[in-house]
């Protein structure tokens, strides 16, 4: 599975289309910025309520493919610009992270 | 050769800079990936410090043939506990470092975890440095 799949998910809109082509093999969840880079797996998608510019961060020093910002949180204007310099996908949407993460299983992840 | 950054304190928001910069370095030279995923971790945790726990400070590195020295110094309170700090999970990060997902504990740890050495010299009233090194070989 790759990050573009993951727009098949009619839930998840996208707010940065960074590499697309990156692998998707397995999920994260977790809004502690320290936790997810001890913790998140390489290939992730990495489901989170923070939108500031360290999230950019995070996951292009931790190999993460995509982030997703659950609870209609938006990406800070910072935020948007870091993630298309460094080539990171940004998906928001509107439902909790449990349920961005049920979806997420249903899709086959 | 050697690269030297400043932390600025005043927007944490925007902390990583530096990692961020030295880590496009590195590529450039042709570090392994393995070693510069290593290496920004660490030093990302180690900036993120200078930021909310210090007031910012200097970053030197130093690349070797045979590996890379990160030495990270700041002049800012020092850690009174260093081996509660060191353990997961022990933080006194301020409610708006909180609110930016900061204050997990796991920073120090991260950085002892991803680099092959490290060495923390901290003095309350002085400041602490940070020396972490990563094997290139
Ligand atoms: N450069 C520093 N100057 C002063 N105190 C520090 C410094 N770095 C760490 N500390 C102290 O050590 C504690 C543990 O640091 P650590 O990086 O492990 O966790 P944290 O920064 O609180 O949270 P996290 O890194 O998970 O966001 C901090 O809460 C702080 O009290
Ligand atoms: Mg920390």
């Amino acid at each position: 599975m790759t990050v573009r799949d993951l727009l098949a998910i009619k839930e998840f809109k996208v707010a940065v289309e960074g590499d697309m082509d990156l692998p998707v093999s397995c999920g994260y969840m977790g809004d502690l910025l320290s936790v997810v880079m001890g913790y998140a797996e390489e290939e992730s998608a990495w489901i989170t309520i923070q939108s500031h510019v360290n999230i950019v961060a995070v996951a292009t020093l931790r190999g993460v493919s995509a982030i997703i910002i659950a609870h209609g949180f938006e990406p800070d204007e910072d935020t948007v610009e870091t993630a298309k310099e460094e080539n990171i996908t940004i998906l928001t949407t509107e439902l909790n992270p449990f349920e961005a993460a049920k979806k997420l299983v249903e899709f086959g992840l | 050769m050697t690269f030297d950054y400043i932390v600025d304190p005043t927007e944490p928001e925007r902390a990583g800079r530096a990692s961020t910069k030295f880590k496009g370095v590195l590529k450039e030279l042709g570090v392994s990936p393995k070693v510069i995923r290593a290496l920004s971790i660490a030093m990302y945790e180690g900036e993120i410090n200078m930021v909310i726990h210090a007031n910012g400070g200097n970053i030197h590195c130093e690349v070797d043939a045979d590996k890379i020295r990160v030495i990270m110094k700041d002049s800012g309170p020092g850690i009174p506990e260093l081996d509660k700090a060191m353990k997961p999970g022990w933080s006194t990060a301020s409610t708006q470092a909180r609110e930016l997902g900061f204050g997990a504990g796991m920073g120090l740890p991260n950085i002892k975890k991803w680099s092959d050495n490290l060495v923390v010299e901290t003095e309350v009233g002085v400041g602490t440095t940070l020396t972490m090194e990563f094997n290139l070989t």
